[in-house]
This record gives C-alpha cells, structure tokens and sequence, in this order.
C-alpha cells in the first residue's frame, strides 16, 4: 500500500487507456456470434416482413406510423390513446432485466444489449482490417506512413458503412419499407427520413465505433443499479481465487508442489484481461467494468486446457458457492427462490392483464362532450334540447354503420345533425375504416319529465351487423 | 511534504504547479494557487464555430439592427413573408371547396355531406368573427332582444332560404331597401291607445296564451278583446304569429324579451325593435351561404 502523500499523485480524472481486446473462440463467443445475427438480422430485415390487414391498412408487419397515428406490430393495431400498452411493455422489460439478474447478472449487458451487438460488430471489423490486438496496440504506438493510413480509413469507412445501414433500417420502421427504399435510392425520400438515417449513422458510429466500453462505464445507469440488484446467489462471472490464487507459473508451480505447498491454478498470462472489452480484470471481482459476456471464461478454458488443467477456473458462479467451497462445504445454484419467484409472478400478471386487455379491447368506442354554449335551449313546445359532440372510433379493417340511442327518462329522443338515415328514429352514422368521426347530436327531453338542473344520461352506439355496443355517460342540462 | 518545496514567488506568473504540472495564473490567496488549466481543445473548437456560425448568420439572415430597420440577409429570410404564403396556400386549398359552395344551392350543399362539413366549419368560423357579439359564440342568443338561434322558434322563418335572407338584408336595417321591417306600435305612453289597467288586461291574456299563470283578478275577457281589436291584425286570433311579418308566436315557451308580467307590460306599452345588420355589403356570398348552413344545423333548422 502506498503511503499517504503519495495519493496525492493521483489525479481526478483519469484519461481512460484505450482497450484492444483480442480475439477468442469458445462457448460464450459463439453463443454472442448467434445473438449477435440474430438481433441484428431481426433489425435490419423486420422492415421488409409483410402483413395482411386487408384492402385499407398497411401490409407492412411493424410499422410506427406517425402520419396516421398508428402503431402496427403484427396482428396487433394500436391507436394513440393506447399508448399505455407501452407503459406495460416498459414495466414489464423493466422486470425482465430484474429477473436476469436474480438468476444470472448482467447477461442483458453482456449479450442482448445493443451497445454490446454493435461494438461487437464494430470491433470485429477493427480485427479484420487492422488485426488482432497485438497488431493494433503496435501500430498505434508507432509512426503513421500510408499503410496505417489506408487500414484506417478501410476502417472507419466499413464503420460509417454498418452505421449508414443502421441509421437506414431505423427509419425503415417508420415508413412503407420498399416505398422508402425506393425513394431513398431515387432521392426523393422525405426529409425526415434523411435526417433520422444521418442522426443514427453518427450516434451508431460513435457509440459502437469510438466510445464502446465508455458508454457502459459512464453513460449508461444500469450497471449502478445493477449493483443494488445482484445478490450472493445470482450466477456472475467470477474468478475462483480459492483455485486460482496464489497466481505462480506452471514452472513455480511444479516446485511448490514438490515442496508440498499450495499452488493456484491461475498462471498470470493475462489473456482474461487481454479479451476483456471492457478492459476490467476479471480476478479482481465482480465490478462495475464486468458487463458478464463471458469472454473472458473462453480464454481461460483455452489457456487452461493448453496447460493440462481442468476448465472452469474463471465461470458463471454465484458469491454464495465460491464462499462454501472456500468452507469446504457442497455448492448448490437455487433458480427458484423468493425473489425469482416474486419477479417471475409480477411478469405474470403484468404481461396476462396486457393480454387479457388485448384480447378482449374493444374494436369501436364513442367520445361525448356536451356543448356549453348554449348549455340547453328550450325549444316551442316546452321540451328542453342538449347539444353534444361525439365521437366514434372503428378500428376495424371496414366500415361499419352505428345506430345511436339514448339512454335517459321517457320521451328522451335523439338526433344527427347532417346524418339523414334513421331505423326506428335511430340515427345511422357510417364511420369509415380505421377511422374515427365527429357528429354533432342533439337530445332532447319533453317538457316536464325531468325537475333537476341536472340529469346523467347514457349514448350508445350499436354496430349494427356485428352487434358491438359502446356507451358513455354525460350530463343533460335544464334551466 | 509536497508542499515544503512548493512555496512559491506570488509575484510570478507561469509558475508550474508540482503536483499536476500545470501553470498557475501567479494569484495566490492564503497559500491557495489557481492553476491555470488550458480549455478543453473541443471546447475551444465550439466556441470557433459558433464564431464562424454566427459571422455566416449575419450575411445570410437579418441581423443587425438599423436606424430606420435592419439589414437583411442575402436569404430575404421573412417570417412574416412565411405566414403570407402559408396563408395564401390555404386559402388556395379552400378555394375549390368554396368555388363549389357558391354554384351549388343551399338544400345541395345541406345533401352533400363533405360540403357540409366544410360549410358548417366555416360558417362556424364566420359566426364567431361577425355574429357572436349578439348571438354569442354558440348561438344562444342573450337577454334583451338577441334571439336564440339553437331553438326551433323563428320571427322570420327557419328555413335555409329565410335564414339566408335575414343574414342579406338584416333586420330594420334601414340603409338595405330589402331589409325586414316589422314595426309593433308602442300602445302605451301619453299618446297610446290603451290605458294602463287595458295594457295590464292584454299582458294577462297574452300570458294566458302559453298557459302562464296570470294574475288574480286579471280581466281576461277585456284582454281577449283589446287582443282581437289591436293585436290579432299581426299577431292572428290565436296569437300564432306570422313569419311573412314577422310578427312572433305568443303561444309558445319561447320569449324573446321575456314573459314575465313586467317584460310584456313594457314590450306592449314601448314596443321592442331589435336592428340586425345587412351582412350582403359586409361579406361575401360565400360565407354568408355558409353562415346560413350553419345556423341552420344549429337545431332549429326547417
């Protein structure tokens, strides 16, 4: 330890060192390789996956349509004012990360992240153009002639490509797909669409390109929640220091065992640290740097093999098992415990009530505002009128004709201004596919049947063929 | 300690400071020395920028203040010129809408239900620029003589083409040949033909018309008769009211100047004249068309 003065050496902030992970091969690396196509596959392709709605809908299967205020996923159509389905996805993603965590830290981190997808990406294509890591650490520190030139500008021109395409897919979500290819490659996409690709192109670049690992050390909240959210028994990258330590060569080894001393199964070469994206060192513990990819276990069941020891010196392990093996005692991994169980029955009921309010959302609904001037008239014959202001949603692929009525004391009658057709004095109002229209209606009560200032009153809409009915409740005004 | 080497001359500037090997900018309070830390490079770089941004916003957009105004910019950039064309551009856009509104006929427009809803909107903005000062904003018309339009009780006729010829000529608008003149006489006062206690009859009756209370003792039967003698020429026997003259219904619920005693005492014994406008001077057929329509579609359209 140093003494006290010389901690004033230390300055505030510390320039991070670069860090130029290595290549590795192993489990973990081609379990992120799968990942990494297949998310990236889903978000580049997904645009381009067509979805049948019938004649008045758009085909395209996820489309975030601002121009018509929609939201279409699949078989499911969202309108603006169901928005707080996304409040539920939230709430639910929020839990799912709580859960990975009790059962298995940081892997949202460490696989699925997209600051990981990409700087994966990104770095891969730093490999194939400048080498592995020993090469890029010399070039870097030595003199830049026109072969370092070319290989950067190979580079960055492959990563300004991959964030280009990024950038493209994203507004790709937001528009007809192939109409927006079309246009963009005819240059006469809207200017939005430039915009968006051009704002994407350049936080992709940067992000996965120059700041990686930074992002996850400084910019991103989770890894400082996630501290408070792991526990002893959630499975993290660990280093097994009752194996590894004291840390010696297979040479100094092979004496501390013929003298009958301990020695660690760890042979310092650093390779955990040298594939580390993060640059952290794994056997210093479990910290905030570890995004728990698993890269690092890759390399050290390589090197281990190499040296004709067993694998697993550095795995996923909980704190609670490398405790019990430092005590002697047998290790156990418990998924099922009281918080698993808590998060995994908040996503149950989160996800069944969005289900269950999916599943049985109405397809229509109505709106009423009374008019406030005049709040009533009365009319020649005694009988009192409210105005009111409706509004019918059909959120089907056709248009469906509503009779209205009036819920109210006897002799309430109601009608549409501009609306002609009628059964039995009930105004018809025809509201087109996945449209929404505003009537103006008037109700009015015989003189007499009501005393109050104030009377609550119920219009419904009834789709006439496939016998929907939705109501709403307003006030009817008397003098 | 550091710090036994470090005491420093205060009267020196580009002192480098040991522990971070930085210049101090020479102050130094109680021993406190402030380094003089260069600016971050990229900080540095914005702020040159924005000198740049600013030098090629000052050529490009108006800028400088002037005597007598300020300098333009070589883009003519005009916020206000913006709004003009974006007006124009939407008065473009209704021009075909309201080219069709002036050929076709008021049922036509009434039938057609995108005419309509586009009438009405504008008719709706119309009212509220010209006709809301008496009418008020919805058309609930306000004591003293400014009528209800949401009501199905008209003076003139609720038809589209009376409403269109009241909002054209106006009512007692003397300075329109073709405005609607009914002109009740003032049967009160020193020159009037009926006495007080004849007035007080004839108020009574006329209340007993729409079966209002009348008072105790209220000569109905005089009333009935003075009715038939002075009012029943406009009125009708019944006091049913007559739209060709405007003359209104006294049977209904539906008062304009009120129906309590009082009111119908001082409307027989002064006589009442409300004056509306001629819009025909004042606005353009189209918007009066439009006007019509929506006063029509406010409830008490015939």
């Amino acid at each position: 330890m140093s003494a006290p003065e010389a901690q004033a050496d230390i300055p505030f902030f510390a320039p991070s060192p670069k860090v130029y992970p290595q290549q590795v091969s192993g489990t973990y690396r081609r379990i992120k390789w799968i990942i990494l196509f297949v998310t990236l596959g889903i978000y580049y392709f997904l645009p381009f996956v067509r979805w049948d709605r019938g004649p008045n809908l758009p085909d395209q299967a996820v489309l975030v349509d601002f121009e018509r205020r929609r939201f279409y996923f699949f078989f499911i159509e969202l309108w603006p004012q169901e928005v707080y389905y996304f409040t539920g996805l939230l709430i639910m993603a929020a839990v799912t990360l709580f859960l990975l965590n009790a059962v298995a830290g940081r892997i949202w981190c460490g696989y699925t992240c997209p600051q990981t997808v990409w700087s994966d990406l990104f770095l891969q294509v730093e490999r194939l153009v400048e080498g592995d890591r020993r090469d890029r650490v010399k070039r870097d520190g030595g003199p830049w002639g026109f072969s370092v030139w070319r290989l950067k500008i190979t580079k960055h021109f492959l990563w300004l490509m991959i964030a280009w395409w990024t950038g493209g897919a994203w507004v790709l979500y937001f528009n007809d797909a192939p109409t927006l290819v079309y246009q963009l490659a005819t240059g006469t996409a809207p200017f939005a669409a430039y915009l968006w690709i051009g704002i994407l192109t350049f936080t992709t670049y940067v992000f996965a390109g120059h700041l990686r690992e930074q992002v996850c050390l400084y910019i991103c909240p989770w890894p400082r929640i996630q501290a408070a959210l792991t526990d002893e028994h959630a499975l993290n990258v660990s280093y097994r220091f009752d194996r590894g330590e004291p840390r010696m060569s297979v040479k100094e080894a092979r004496k501390h065992a013929a003298m009958d001393e301990k020695a660690g199964d760890c042979i310092d070469c650093h390779q955990c640290v040298a594939v580390c994206p993060t640059g952290v060192d794994i056997r210093e513990g479990s910290q905030l740097g570890c995004i728990q990819c698993g890269l690092c276990i890759d390399a050290c069941d390589s090197v281990m093999a190499k040296v004709n020891r067993p694998a697993g010196l550095i795995g996923y392990d909980t704190d609670d098992n490398i405790k019990a093996r430092a005590l002697g005692q047998p290790t156990r991994y418990r998924v099922v415990r009281p918080r698993t169980i808590v998060y995994a029955l908040l996503l149950f009921v989160v996800g069944g009530a969005m289900i269950y309010q999916l599943a049985t959302r109405a397809t229509a609904s109505i709106s009423v505002l009374h008019e406030r001037n005049p709040m009533f008239v009365t009319l020649r014959d005694g009988s009192i009128r409210n105005a009111y202001t409706i509004r019918l949603a059909n959120k089907r692929s056709e248009s469906r004709p509503f009779a209205l009525t009036v819920d109210g004391p006897v002799g309430t009658q109601i009608e549409a201004v501009g609306v002609a057709a009628t059964t039995d004095w009930r105004p018809i109002v025809e509201v087109g596919p996945d449209q929404t229209r505003e009537v103006r209606v008037l109700v009015t009560m015989p003189r007499g049947v009501i005393s109050e200032k104030s009377t609550l009153i119920s219009i419904k809409a009834a789709d006439l063929f496939a016998g929907e009915n939705v109501s709403a409740k307003e006030n009817f005004f008397a003098p | 300690m550091a710090g036994d080497k470090g005491v420093m001359d205060n009267n020196t500037k580009n002192q480098i400071d040991e522990l971070s090997g930085t210049a101090t900018t020479g102050h130094d309070w109680d021993g406190i020395r402030e380094l003089d830390t260069p600016m971050p490079r990229w900080w540095l770089w914005t702020f040159y920028l924005c000198i740049i941004w600013a030098i090629g916003y000052w050529v490009l957009f108006p800028a400088w203040p002037l005597p007598g105004g300020h300098t333009q910019g070589l883009l003519a950039y005009s916020s206000r010129a913006n709004v003009a064309v974006e007006l124009a551009s939407l008065h473009d856009q209704r021009e075909a809408m309201a080219a069709g509104l002036a050929t076709t006929s008021l049922q036509g427009i009434r039938d057609n239900p995108d005419m309509f809803r586009f009438a009405v909107a504008r008719g709706r903005a119309a009212f509220g620029d010209n006709c809301s000062g008496c009418h008020g904003l919805g058309g609930g018309g306000a004591k003293g003589g400014y009528p209800n339009l949401n009501d199905d009780d008209w003076i003139w006729g609720g038809s589209l083409e009376n409403i269109q010829t009241t909002i054209l000529n106006g009512i007692r608008w003397t300075a329109n040949n073709d405005t609607r003149i009914a002109q009740m006489p003032a049967f009160g006062g020193k020159d009037g033909v009926l006495k007080p206690a004849e007035i007080n009859a004839v108020a009574n009756y006329v209340r007993s018309l729409s079966n209002l209370p009348t008072e105790p003792g209220a000569k109905l039967d005089l009333g009935k008769e003075l009715f038939a003698t002075n009012c029943a020429v406009c009125h009708g026997d019944a006091g049913k009211g007559n739209q060709e003259l405007g003359s209104p219904n006294l049977t209904d619920a539906i008062w304009l100047y009120g129906s309590d005693l009082k009111s119908i005492t001082e409307t027989i014994t002064y006589s009442r004249a409300g004056v509306m406008p001629a819009w025909k001077d004042r606005l353009d057929p189209v918007t009066i068309k439009a006007l019509t329509i929506y006063v029509h579609s406010l409830g008490g359209g015939q």
